[in-house]
């Protein structure tokens, strides 16, 4: 299926949703957050998977930069202890910046690069840092007839 | 009996042309055996409009801390966020205020005079950093994991039905792990059966709070809260100035004693003053296991564990000659560092945002819980729906025998039911569920005592809880009812009112002829 859709909007209003795949925590490297980059078999289809192992590794660095231990964060922290943590009532915690940096970036792929394929990412904030949600979207406009053959064909391709 | 019984047929079948909305409460009398009940009406609003509208159009919409699942409390709307069971909690409180108040209102003058101004500024000092970081602690979110998805709980359960082959020998399937290697050490990762996820390493669930809570330390009965990822660092800084606290009162007021007996004589010296006796008493008893547990807490600090892993021995060399913990960054300053100064991750689940009709809600946990309010996040609902609802609670309560194959639906914590705090239902009554309400009002009149609070008079004796192992959290259906975990409670959808009011007729209907 190559159904083009031109931005979020037209995905909402003209698709509906077939399935989610989930892309779950890896870790191996400890409780740090990263998230697998293995290539779901669902989303063969849909996108390249550069692409897609881009997106994941981006979001690991985005990730790792947040938990990174180190002077900055010491300073934070001991800055923190000593104005007994009311300073986090005017400020920011480094953490919370990244993770708005995070949600800038998923955004941004959404609109150019997933969206326009049929596919939508959810912040993985927003599901308790368990999973990346991929959202797969069929056209909804598209004859029942098409998506049918487009299902058989892919069958019989397997 | 009649009387309710026709009065809840009233609310049923109250006309269309009608223009007012009824809307009822209702309370059960535990413990008295011909279960009697009062209804009470209240009229909520005359519309001139079909009573199936919500008379609230712009209902305001729940927020998540409202439908949390846990079993939490919460106050401030959501800001501050406890454990159920707080009283030990007003009892530390209790016992730090007035050991201080009496340090500074009798000992502080003469000391002083005396021997220099600095004595209660530092104790004041001292004071105001403790308390801080207790409420810190107790107000925090320890790093509760959100329950999963219903989407991700179906996926998952895909996918270790394809790794285990789709064999069902007995009654539960065997627990689901995943083996995960960690810096070259194999972790067990094991599948929380409430909350519907595999939980990630160092977390585990609190039986208490019924929550799973990222890198568990413990379930802290003196703070009200669970000691977890998020407000580990408050809760060493808070035993340990606690330890100087104790320290620094009962150093200076044994001083203030012995200073005022050269003068006086000892026995005139404690007549004297009182209160330095009652906080010498108090110090002495609280000196040892305070100072004992930030020994503790500082050891298990410097080699990165939780109470959990040491406890258990998760990475004690008597396992194995090859077990060390993976977590550990090799030198002690670099593990106090990370525990006490890293970064701070924010709350993962949101307390105060709203509650969207669109958002996924969490899979309901299968211990025959339902969570009306989590599935109902429709923000319109019908007050005659909640009739039709408290009419077949009522129904289920009273007359179980007579309907047993009916589910019970669990009532939303909706502004409209106050008599919630009596919902929780006797025991007797329900054995085919427990309503747990989302959030934290005492509901349940029949709880067994926590074994915890048997020990009041060990201060700093921590309850050390190791995190439950069996899929749902045991003990915390008070009536013990296993109730068949893999009971999954049908969701109240509003297109089967229909039905519901089918069954509720035939309920009244039996019931009436009793």
């Amino acid at each position: 299926m190559a159904t083009l859709f031109h931005n979020l909007q037209d995905l909402r209003h003209t698709a509906s949703l077939a399935t989610k795949v989930f892309i779950q925590r890896d870790y191996s490297e400890g409780t740090l957050c990263r998230f697998h980059t293995k290539f779901p078999a669902e989303l063969d289809s849909r996108i390249e998977r550069t692409l897609f192992e881009e997106t994941i590794k981006t979001l690991n660095n985005y990730y790792a930069e947040a938990e990174k231990i180190g002077g900055r964060s010491y300073l934070e922290g001991c800055l923190a202890c000593a104005s007994a943590y009311i300073i986090f009532l005017c400020m920011e915690t480094r953490y919370e910046k990244v993770l708005k940096k995070i949600s800038t970036y998923i955004q941004e792929q959404n609109e150019k690069i997933y969206a326009p394929r049929g596919l939508l990412i959810t912040d993985p904030i927003e599901r308790g840092m368990r999973v990346i949600e991929i959202s797969i979207f069929e056209d909804r406009s598209s004859s029942e007839s098409s998506s049918s053959s487009s299902t058989t064909s892919s069958s019989s391709a397997r | 009996m009649s009387q309710l019984i026709l009065a809840y047929y009233n609310c049923l079948y109250t006309p269309i042309s009608r223009s007012a909305v009824w809307n009822f409460t209702q309370r059960m009398h535990f413990g008295i055996a011909e279960h009697m009940r009062e209804c009470e009406y209240s009229q909520i609003s005359t519309r001139s409009s079909t009573p199936m509208e919500s008379p609230h159009k712009r209902r305001t919409m729940k927020k998540k801390w409202q439908v949390f699942p846990g079993r939490n409390k919460f106050y401030c709307d959501g800001r501050i966020m406890m454990a159920r069971q707080t009283g030990v909690f007003y009892l530390t409180l209790v016992l730090i205020v007035v050991t201080s108040g009496l340090f500074f209102t009798f000992d502080c003058p003469f000391l002083a005079n005396t021997l220099t101004p600095a004595i209660p500024v530092i104790g004041g000092v001292l004071f105001s950093f403790v308390l801080g970081t207790l409420l810190r602690t107790s107000f925090s979110d320890p790093g509760v994991l959100p329950r999963a998805t219903p989407d991700e709980a179906a996926d998952l359960e895909r996918q270790i039905d394809i790794a285990n082959g789709s064999s069902s020998t007995g009654y539960r399937p065997p627990p689901r792990t995943r083996e995960v290697t960690i810096n070259g050490q194999t972790v067990k990762l094991k599948y929380c059966f409430t909350c519907k996820i595999f939980r990630p390493p160092r977390a585990s669930h609190c039986s208490l709070c019924d929550n799973c809570v990222e890198r568990f330390d413990h379930h802290c009965p003196w703070v009200g809260n669970c000691v977890g990822k998020r407000n580990y660092r408050f809760f060493y800084m808070f035993i340990l100035s606690l330890s100087f606290l104790t320290i620094f009162i009962f150093a200076f007021v044994i001083t203030h004693i012995i200073m005022q007996s050269h003068k006086k004589g000892f026995l005139t010296a404690l007549k004297d003053s009182p209160a330095s006796v009652l906080e010498v008493v108090v110090c002495f008893f609280s000196v040892w296991s305070i100072v004992g547990l930030s020994g503790f807490h500082t050891y298990l600090i410097g080699s990165n564990q939780t109470t959990n892993e040491d406890i258990k021995g998760s990475w004690s060399t008597k396992r194995g000659k090859e077990n060390y913990n993976p977590y550990s960054y090799g030198n002690i300053f670099t593990n106090c560092c990370a525990a006490l100064c890293g970064p701070l991750p924010p709350s993962l689940i949101d307390r105060r945002g709203f509650v969207l009709p669109d958002t996924p809600q969490p899979a309901p946990p299968t211990n025959g819980i339902t969570m009306y309010g989590a599935t109902q996040s429709q923000t319109h609902m019908c007050d005659q729906d909640q009739c039709i609802q408290s009419t077949k609670f009522i129904l289920q309560a009273a007359a179980t025998p007579l309907l047993q194959s009916e589910q019970p639906v669990v009532m939303a914590d909706d502004s409209s039911l106050p008599g919630r705090t009596a919902i929780g239902g006797p025991c007797t009554l329900l054995p085919l569920g427990q309503p747990t309400p989302p959030t934290s009002t005492p509901n349940l009149s029949c709880e067994p005592e926590m074994p915890h609070q048997s020990h009041p008079a060990t201060e700093g004796h921590h309850h050390f809880l190791t995190p439950d192992e069996a899929p749902s959290p045991p003990g915390m259906l008070p009536c013990g009812s296993p109730l068949g975990h893999s009971h999954t409670m049908p969701f109240y959808n509003p297109a089967s009112q229909d039905s519901l009011h089918e069954d509720s007729v035939r309920g009244l209907v039996k019931l009436s002829s009793v």
